[in-house]
């Protein structure tokens, strides 16, 4: 990528002032997101991505959150524009789904007329031409009858379809980046199939570049052109999706990869499970944060690995194991 | 396997919504129609199935935490379905259950000791000290310090949290657990420590497990036999290797090639299925999956195929099963 990154996050740094003291809960997080890229970043619950992925909207309204950092977006850098300037990017530019639909949408308004709102907020039509719009894009999202499902209301809908309009709503004003937080989580894996099938026709269709965030590795191996791998609120690992599934350098990637039982293959008697969990906030080590689960630590790991880049990959790790 | 511990027989369970009085009336959905299936003692048995196909209701009237309409659920030989209340209580000690969310099964106003003695109080296991070393010996089997014991529900992680939900569905030592969805709101470093655990337990203890779970994966790591429930009704059955490796009923085709692999590049020949299943309130005429099926034909609208085992003792209700060919 020697053109310049869609959205280039630098150093982004999200705490929290508690009773506890300041939480750090997302630690100098950098990476970009090219044109037309598909970034997948995946973590386990608590590991920051959400925080991340909210922090590139500027949706954290806690007003003990501390956020540090540059997050640049087209030449801005999003966390320095002022409130009317983000609400044009917001629904604009860029675009964000939820992993619940319902929750997002209104339930006292039909799916088409919400629609409607989010394109007429973002562009100066008429009533009848942004109808006709949001009518074409709920079709463009495999919706067979997208007239008389914009005439419905949200809970007359199955999640699959809610989330359909979701996505529908997000691409109403052509987003550059669509960012979607677990979009698939709450749904059945054969709704989840025509969901992802979807987001990879995003791309093509669309244009449009995606931040995805997930916990499951098999939706970021389906999906996604690079990975970006958190633990408690650091980058582990990223780099490209075959590489790094075929040979990962961080112990805690490997860890993540080994765990997953698999639907083919070989069956193994045991799964090889990572011992322990996450540390929580208040309580992280002060050195590399996976050591007191890691098989590879040692008294190096007491002391906090930077990311280090090497062909196309980084790797945050003393024990990296580096292929090549 | 040999030793039959569990018959179900046409089990049927209707839940109703709305009176007579509402609009509309009272609405009928028929969450299990005519399931049947044994459960052997010492396997674990896999259900799985997509939301609303009648997964988690059917469990839940194995134990009879709902009681069924008609059919049978013969258990040791008793059949619990028609049991007075007084004598079920003592079977319910043989047979337990581990919930999917173990932080809405624990009280959270009470210690974790407490929570485990409670089954144990209850049926009398006896007195104090030995309940005492009683719990000593669950939180050695589970794998927690014994310090956890006077703890409280907020104090633990998931992870820990269900490990003393296993706790107490083993306290009793209980012949048969129906554990549903037990590992899916674990971390994916979580969940393979709980499956693990499970298979230790089984081995030590000789439980037998009805593994209910949406994550086909899961269910191959775990269970011996598996069925797949599309809604309310069982369209396929058989052992794991063979059901998941070379389904017969074409929804099990498509729901093995809609999981997604963590494996790159591998975009096989997916088939995705158009579509979401219908609304059990209305199910289909005829198989309840033709209107999604790739291989629908006329009769399949008309009639209701049978559940009917083949040679290999995979059995399959489909007009025509896929060929059973290599994985």
């Amino acid at each position: 990528m020697s053109e310049t990154p869609l959205l280039d996050i630098r150093n982004l740094c999200v705490s929290f002032r508690t009773a506890r003291g300041v939480l750090p809960i997302v630690e100098d997080v950098s990476f970009a997101i090219g044109t037309r890229e598909i970034l997948a970043v995946v973590g386990e619950s608590g590991s920051g991505k959400s925080l991340t992925a909210l922090s590139v909207m500027r949706l954290i309204t806690d007003p003990n959150a501390v956020i540090t950092g540059e997050i640049w977006f087209q030449g801005r850098d999003v966390l320095k524009l002022p409130a009317r300037e983000m609400r044009k990017l917001r629904g604009g530019a860029m675009a964000m789904i939820f992993q619940d639909p319902m929750t997002a949408l209104t339930p006292v308004y039909t799916v088409g007329a919400q629609i409607m709102e989010q394109i007429r907020v973002h562009q100066n039509i008429s009533r009848r031409a942004a109808r006709a719009r949001a009518v074409e894009l709920l079709r463009a999202m495999g919706i067979a009858d997208p007239r008389d499902v914009a005439n419905r209301f949200p809970h007359q809908l199955s999640g699959g379809m809610r989330q359909r309009v979701m996505i529908a709503m997000a691409l109403s004003c052509d987003p550059a980046l669509l960012i979607a937080d677990e979009p698939t989580t709450a749904l059945d894996v054969t709704v989840q199939a025509q969901i992802l099938e979807l987001v990879l026709k995003l791309r093509t269709d669309f244009g449009s570049s995606v931040l995805l965030i997930t916990h499951d590795m098999g939706v970021v191996a389906q999906v996604a052109d690079r990975v970006v791998v958190m633990y408690a609120g650091c980058i582990a690992e990223a780099g490209d999706v075959a590489g790094m599934f075929a040979r990962p350098a961080h112990p805690y990637t490997a860890g993540l990869l080994g765990a997953i039982p698999r639907l083919h293959g070989a069956k193994l008697a045991r799964l090889p499970a990572i011992p322990g969990a996450p540390p929580a906030p208040h309580d992280k080590p002060a050195g590399c944060g996976f050591a007191p689960r890691c098989g590879l630590a040692d008294a190096q790991c007491a002391m906090r690995p930077a990311l280090h880049a090497q062909a196309g990959r980084s790797c945050a790790c003393w024990k990296a194991a580096w292929h090549g | 396997m040999a030793e039959l511990l569990m018959e179900v027989r046409d089990l049927t369970k209707t839940f109703t919504s709305g009176s007579r009085f509402s609009r509309g009336g009272v609405r009928r959905v028929q969450a299990l129609s005519n399931v049947s299936f044994e459960v052997f003692t010492g396997e674990t048995l896999g259900l799985v199935g997509e939301s609303g196909c009648g997964k988690s209701t059917l469990g839940r009237c194995l134990l009879r935490l709902y009681q069924p309409d008609s059919g049978q659920v013969i258990f040791k030989g008793h059949d619990i379905t028609r049991l007075p209340e007084a004598r079920l209580r003592p079977l319910r000690a043989d047979m337990q259950m581990v919930f999917q969310d173990p932080y809405a099964s624990l009280n959270p106003r009470r210690r974790l000791g407490d929570l485990i003695a409670e089954p144990l109080r209850v049926h009398k296991f006896g007195d104090r000290a030995a309940i005492e070393a009683r719990l000593l010996a669950l939180m050695g089997l589970v794998g927690l310090a014994p310090d956890y014991l006077s703890r409280y529900p907020h104090e633990i992680s998931g992870g820990q949290r269900q490990r003393i939900g296993i706790a107490r569905a083993i306290a009793l030592s209980p012949a048969l657990i129906i554990a549903d969805e037990p590992v899916s709101a674990l971390d994916v470093s979580i969940q393979a420590q709980i499956v693990n655990l499970l298979s230790d337990l089984q081995a030590a203890l000789r439980l037998t497990y009805v593994f209910i779970a949406h994550d086909l994966s899961v269910v191959r790591q775990i269970a011996d036999r598996c069925a797949v429930m599309y809604l309310g009704q069982i369209v396929e059955i058989g052992a794991t290797d063979l059901v998941l490796h070379r389904p017969a009923h074409p929804y099990t085709a498509a729901l093995i090639s809609a999981v997604p692999e963590p494996v790159p590049g591998g975009h096989r020949t997916r088939q995705i299925l158009q579509g979401e299943p219908p609304s059990p309130a209305k199910p289909p005429s005829g198989c309840r999956f033709h209107t999604r099926c790739p291989g629908a034909q006329a009769v399949c609208a008309e009639t209701m195929p049978v559940l009917r085992a083949g040679a290999d003792g995979r059995a399959v209700a489909c007009h025509f099963p896929l060929a059973a060919g290599p994985a």
